[in-house]
């Protein structure tokens, strides 16, 4: 029973292992190849366990990179960019959001209802489709290669709408009407009140609007034209479709833009994976 | 305190869904020197007399089809996993998630140099496995194969997401009805068909709404790797609208397209809505 017992670990521990071997493989060959400084190395071992093995590491691709090298600005300027929309898009949206959420689980109003409804429907519209027509509105607006345009249009977000109003509807009515005795307005209440509990789901919506925007790339392909206004994921696939590959400077490039959300996963792992696991709780 | 959040949603989300349905009756170009005029439903017959159309349909149908059943099928299996009493869970279930907070495009780039051919990591590896006998494969160029390579991606990318989905879900199942079934003499394949299954059954029906929601806007990928090729093998209907709208500026036969995409993802997720709820109610 016991040698049977161990057996069975053993097994259990070579596929987890088989697993997160697979998980980690590319993003440790990423870090191998942008490691290396010799680009005709690099192609040699491409085919080879050698490339996986940052041989006499060095940091010049990473230079070349952050300078902007064969690039029409450096890593930096995009990566300025992508966080200027993403803080942007969060920022106003946590704020936005909660404040309409808190007035469709609080406020009792004609149409309430009916507005529950359309937001939740609005959740399944999927934005690929508008995008075309988005592109539209936005060209209307002037707002063509701009920060704006890849901002206001993601603010509402009716999947966030709907995490605060839920948890907005589970709050005692109590709060509320003993603050009004108090002569509170409403919007005292979602500030002092509302808000301050509710910062488990702020942080659900922060990382998951964060992953969904630091990610976008259709959108971004169809509104920004140079460098001055593009993220980090158009660039780097502009850089990546430009002839020749150099592959040390590319994956340099590839782990630089990875690394802001995997330092901030890493250190906030169990926010991550709580964060995820809520929206499933929904269904 | 609704009025930010809904002005937002009816400028971004609202109209241009109405704009989309508007222009797909009329001939409507971004540049054109003639007036855009109505013209019926001749959008929507041309595009279904396109070929091309129907081929990125299919390649969408075809990618859900197998992502949705293998990427929530891989996704409880590694839940199941880490769910277990061991040593290192934690550190397995972050491994796991970890491809879930990096950006598709750096996820495409890493992938495409492990794909290369003839000399790719992949290569060597498939050539040592099979003696010698298989391969050099084109993963990405080869008509037969280039679908397949970005299913893997895909789900190489995604499965840690419902992995958390579906983990939170077996920890929501009370203990109790494990502990009952085992003094009855249930074996671990009983309690996993009886109990583990069953109880899941919310997170099922919202895993397979998600991904295979988030399968049919299936772009970035398709775009960073192949571009729709070879021979429109890969090609996507997110795909063939935006060339449509936003490269050849066709702006009402794209829209004709957009609604007809908007309107497979809504009746899909109605379908599947109904479809589970009845399925819930029999059992």
């Amino acid at each position: 029973m016991k040698a049977k017992h161990c057996v069975y670990r053993l097994l259990l521990y070579a596929v987890l292992g088989l697993f997160a071997c697979i998980f980690l493989f590319p993003v440790w060959l990423m870090i191998s190849v942008s490691l290396k400084s010799d680009e005709l190395q690099i192609i040699r071992e491409a085919a080879t366990p050698r490339a996986l093995v940052p041989s006499a590491p060095s940091l010049v691709n990473y230079q070349a990179v952050l300078k902007g090298e064969g690039l029409d600005a450096p890593w930096t300027r995009f990566f300025l960019n992508t966080c200027i929309i993403v803080f942007s898009i969060v920022g106003c949206g946590i704020f936005i959001n909660s404040l309409a959420a808190f007035a469709l689980a609080r406020l009792r109003f004609k149409g309430r209802s009916f507005l529950v409804w359309l937001i939740i429907a609005l959740i399944i519209v999927p934005f690929e489709g508008l995008a075309v027509p988005l592109f539209l509105v936005i060209i209307w607006l002037g707002w063509f290669d701009s920060y704006q345009a890849q901002i206001i249009p993601f603010i509402a977000h009716p999947f966030s709408i709907f995490l605060f109003y839920q948890f907005f509807n589970r709050l005692p009515r109590e709060l509320d009407e003993a603050a009004r005795i108090d002569g509170a307005s409403w919007f005292q209440i979602y500030r002092k009140i509302a808000v301050p509990l509710s910062l488990p789901v702020i942080a659900t919506v922060a990382i998951l609007q964060s992953l969904e925007y630091w990610n976008s790339f259709l959108w971004p392909i169809m509104v920004t034209r140079g460098p001055e206004y593009r993220p980090l994921s158009v660039a780097m696939n502009a850089f990546f479709g430009l002839p020749p590959r150099r592959w040390g400077d590319i994956m340099a490039f590839a782990f630089l833009t990875a690394l802001p959300l995997l330092v901030t996963y890493l250190a906030f792992q169990r926010w991550f994976i709580r964060s995820v696991a809520q929206t499933g709780l929904k269904g | 305190m609704l009025s930010p959040a809904l002005l937002l949603l009816v400028g971004f989300l609202i109209i241009p869904f109405f704009i989309a349905i508007l222009f797909s009756f009329t001939n409507k170009r971004l540049v054109s020197p003639l007036p855009t005029r109505f013209i019926g439903l001749d959008n929507y017959v041309r595009l279904f007399a396109d070929k091309a159309f129907w081929q990125a349909l299919r390649n969408t149908a075809v990618f859900a089809g197998v992502v949705v059943p293998i990427q929530s099928g891989l996704a409880l299996l590694l839940a199941l996993l880490v769910n277990k009493k061991i040593l290192g869970r934690n550190a397995f279930r972050g491994i796991y998630f970890l491809p879930v907070v990096i950006p598709m495009v750096v996820v495409c780039v890493a992938w495409y140099f492990v794909l290369n051919y003839p000399e790719g990591l992949l290569n060597t590896f498939v050539n040592i496995l099979s003696f010698g006998k298989a391969g050099p494969y084109d993963w990405l160029y080869d008509p037969s194969l280039a679908l397949l390579t970005i299913i893997v991606i895909s789900i190489w990318q995604g499965v840690g997401f419902q992995m958390v989905i579906y983990l939170a879900g077996l920890q929501s199942i009370p203990e109790e009805l494990y502990e009952a079934s085992r003094i009855d003499g249930a074996n671990a394949w009983q309690q996993f068909i009886h109990i583990t299954i069953p109880c899941l059954r919310n997170t099922h029906i919202f895993v397979l709404i998600t991904t295979t929601i988030l399968a049919f806007k299936l772009f970035t990928q398709v775009e960073v790797l192949t571009q729709g090729g070879p021979r429109g093998m890969t090609n996507t209907v997110v795909r063939y609208i935006y060339v449509a709208g936003y490269r050849e500026l066709r702006i009402g036969f794209a829209s004709a397209g957009a609604v007809i995409f908007v309107l497979i993802v809504l009746i899909i997720s109605i379908v599947q809505r109904i479809l589970l709820k009845e399925e819930r109610e029999v059992l």
